[in-house]
């Protein structure tokens, strides 16, 4: 296990002290501590279980449970496609397919340049302008395989 | 004098370009020297003329849609800011007959109003509900919500008066308001519409539940997929804070009520309440074992009530207008509105809301125009991805709670995603399994086995091996996970499997590949 570096150190420290006091904060320290680093870097779960007076177990339990949490460093963006039912109605798989072509991936992967992360998500609540997508927060609807391409370069040249 | 233009800044609207429009028009006005104030509305749902700019002129707001930022100039060109013809002209907005014909309640001011500010939401009759329920004794503002008719719009469909009679009876030092925000089913988008586009409905409601039962504390689950949503709601209750309207004397009533959003991870599960509140609490989003109740041991082992976004969203309305009004719209044992999503291949996509009792076709082809591909609607699923698959034969049927129960369905959150006839059943039916498999939060055997079982089987048919047997063994599976698991993620995840099997047999034969 990597140890945290200081900066990493720092952060998860106040994180720790701006949450500690509420009620039911593991998650909340866990999305502020992913805010900052990009992931819940796994050196991190002893420093949040001794803060929180939680064994390692349930903090690991937790960050494990929930998708959203990665305990790995992402590219530098995330592409996010919907694979749910209203997004597969038009045509979220074939989507895919040019996706992980395009990007040359598979979903849960990061490109070797390190530029792009592909995920797939149950749903983004677009699912009447399917099929949906999701690039570092930014919503896009009815994504066509040219669009993609497009937003793809557009994020590869602000880069 | 400056001409109000809006433009959404609802997710789905800025999905389509609608924040390239805003700046566009800021431009080019000026360029012209053309004084305008833009104003970022919610979407009104039109998800097909999104986005959809409009100009108030002084015979109303005028729409154009849908716009991209290329179509700007032309626009100016036209004089659209008095209302100018343009190729792009829906006339006046609230005239379109997809919008005319809705009857808004819950969603009254959604697209209509700045999602940021106070004013604007008490201009459009916002924060009566509130008044109204401050001369009321707790017990009268729960008759109020009872006889209504108000059920749970989550899905549940439970009467929202009972629970709340519940929490009202208990005698504890600290209850508290949750919002199930937590929107995780495909073909939903109601909630994250009302929360970007009039998030001081759903505070006012939660305030009036609060009062209600004795709550000085709210939490709104909601998702982490909706970051518009998030941003909306901070700003929302920041402002309402600001103005008085939560806190130690919402409204200079002496009463407290805090409101504070929590976000969710990523988990489907997470959508059921007890999860909900497991997840609240800082844990592993596993169901809790029933009873107790949430209502007399919820969050933190508190009398809480748990109620979905629209739920809570309908309150205001309701207390407002009055009880028997609400109930005055809807069929049966459902009563008042239900903001139905029409979504997937359909031509004319969004938000419908419209007293029970519509039937599928209308809202299908009426509303909808038929699929977006512009072929054949093989099927449709109700409810998310626990939901029924229903065939066109059943395209009769009103949306309504029971009505729908009687064709082996269910309502759910009220969304209805289209299939044309390209569709592969027996491949959605495999969906419905994988799906439960990465969602299932592994308490209870039947859904964390069951589903991974259940994908195999159905690989096997499509396989060619022992076609019969393994689908007596499917239907076999959904029958164990449907009697045996401990919520509805397990014990619903079959549905769409059985009503694939029971409608669509004919596409579980092998596959040459």
């Amino acid at each position: 296990m990597e140890t945290l570096s200081p900066a990493e150190k720092a952060v998860v420290r106040r994180v720790l002290a701006e949450h500690k006091g509420r009620p039911g904060p593991l998650l909340e320290v866990l999305h502020a501590i992913q805010a900052s680093l990009g992931f819940v870097p796994p050196s991190a779960v002893p420093v949040v279980a001794e803060s929180l007076n939680l064994s390692r177990a349930e903090v690991h339990g937790v960050v494990t449970f929930y998708h959203f949490f990665r305990r790995s460093r992402p590219g530098a963006h995330t592409v996010s496609l919907c694979q749910a039912e209203a997004c597969q109605s038009m045509g979220a798989e074939a989507l895919a397919t040019h996706a992980r072509q395009r990007l040359g991936i598979g979903f849960h992967e990061t490109t070797a340049n390190g530029a792009f992360t592909l995920e797939p998500i149950y749903c983004l609540g677009n699912c009447a302008c399917s099929p949906a997508a999701m690039i570092d927060g930014r919503l896009y609807g009815r994504v066509t395989a040219e669009r993609f391409d497009a937003l793809i370069a557009q994020e590869s040249a602000s880069s | 004098m400056s001409v109000s233009v809006y433009v959404p800044t609802d997710a789905g609207a800025l999905s389509l370009g609608a924040q390239e429009v805003a700046s566009a028009i800021a431009a080019e006005a000026q360029r012209r020297g053309a004084p305008v104030e833009i104003v970022r509305n919610g979407s009104r749902g039109a998800y097909w003329l999104e986005p959809l700019v409009e100009v108030l002129t002084p015979g109303g707001r005028y729409g154009y849609g849908p716009v991209t930022a290329s179509d700007v100039p032309s626009l100016f060109a036209a004089n659209f800011l008095a209302g100018g013809a343009h190729p792009l002209a829906l006339g006046l907005t609230e005239s379109i007959p997809w919008l005319k014909g809705q009857q808004r309640l819950t969603f009254e001011r959604v697209g209509i109003v700045d999602p940021a500010s106070v004013a604007d939401y008490v201009k459009h009759g916002g924060y009566q509900g509130l008044t109204r329920a401050l001369s009321l004794t707790g017990a009268d503002i729960v008759q109020q919500i009872t006889a209504s008719g108000l059920r749970g719009r989550g899905g549940a469909a439970f009467p929202t008066g009972i629970k709340w009679k519940t929490v009202l009876e208990q005698v504890t030092a600290q209850k508290y308001v949750t919002c199930n925000a937590d929107e995780g089913d495909s073909g939903t988008f109601a909630d994250r519409m009302l929360m970007e586009g009039d998030p001081f409905t759903l505070i006012e409601g939660m305030t009036i539940a609060g009062i209600a039962v004795g709550a000085t504390q709210g939490y709104i689950y909601l998702r982490a997929e909706y970051p518009h949503a998030y941003a909306a709601l901070k700003t929302a209750i920041a402002a309402a804070a600001q103005a008085g309207y939560l806190g130690a004397d919402v409204a200079g009533s002496g009463k407290r009520f805090e409101l504070e959003v929590r976000l969710g991870a990523g988990a489907y599960i997470c959508g059921e309440e007890t999860s909900m509140l497991e997840s609240l609490e800082g844990r592993r989003g596993e169901v809790r074992v029933r009873p107790p109740l949430p209502a007399i041991k919820g969050l933190f082992g508190q009398p809480t009530i748990v109620n979905n976004v629209v739920t809570l969203a309908s309150v205001p309305w309701i207390l407002a207008h009055g009880a028997q009004a609400y109930a005055g719209f809807g069929m049966g044992k459902s009563r008042g509105t239900l903001p139905i999503q029409l979504a997937g291949n359909i031509r004319r996509g969004g938000l419908v809301e419209r007293a029970f009792g519509l039937t599928l076709k209308e809202l299908l082809y009426d509303y909808g125009g038929g699929s977006a591909s512009g072929r054949p609607i093989r099927a449709v699923q109700i409810g998310g991805p626990l939901g029924a698959y229903v065939p066109p034969a059943h395209f009769d049927t009103a949306v309504d709670y029971e009505a729908l129960t009687g064709i082996g369905a269910l309502l759910g959150h009220g969304g209805i995603v289209v299939f044309d006839d390209s569709v592969d059943m027996a491949r959605m039916a495999r969906y419905a399994m994988e799906f439960c498999a990465i969602e299932s939060c592994g308490k209870c055997t039947p859904c964390r086995i069951g589903s991974t079982r259940g994908v195999e089987v159905i690989d096997r048919i499509l396989a060619g091996i022992d076609g019969e047997r393994n689908v007596r063994l499917l239907e076999e599976l959904c029958e164990t996970m449907v009697q045996g698991s401990l919520c509805g993620l397990g014990g619903m995840a079959p549905f769409p499997v059985q009503s694939a099997l029971k409608h669509f047999r004919e596409d579980f034969r092998a596959r040459v590949s």
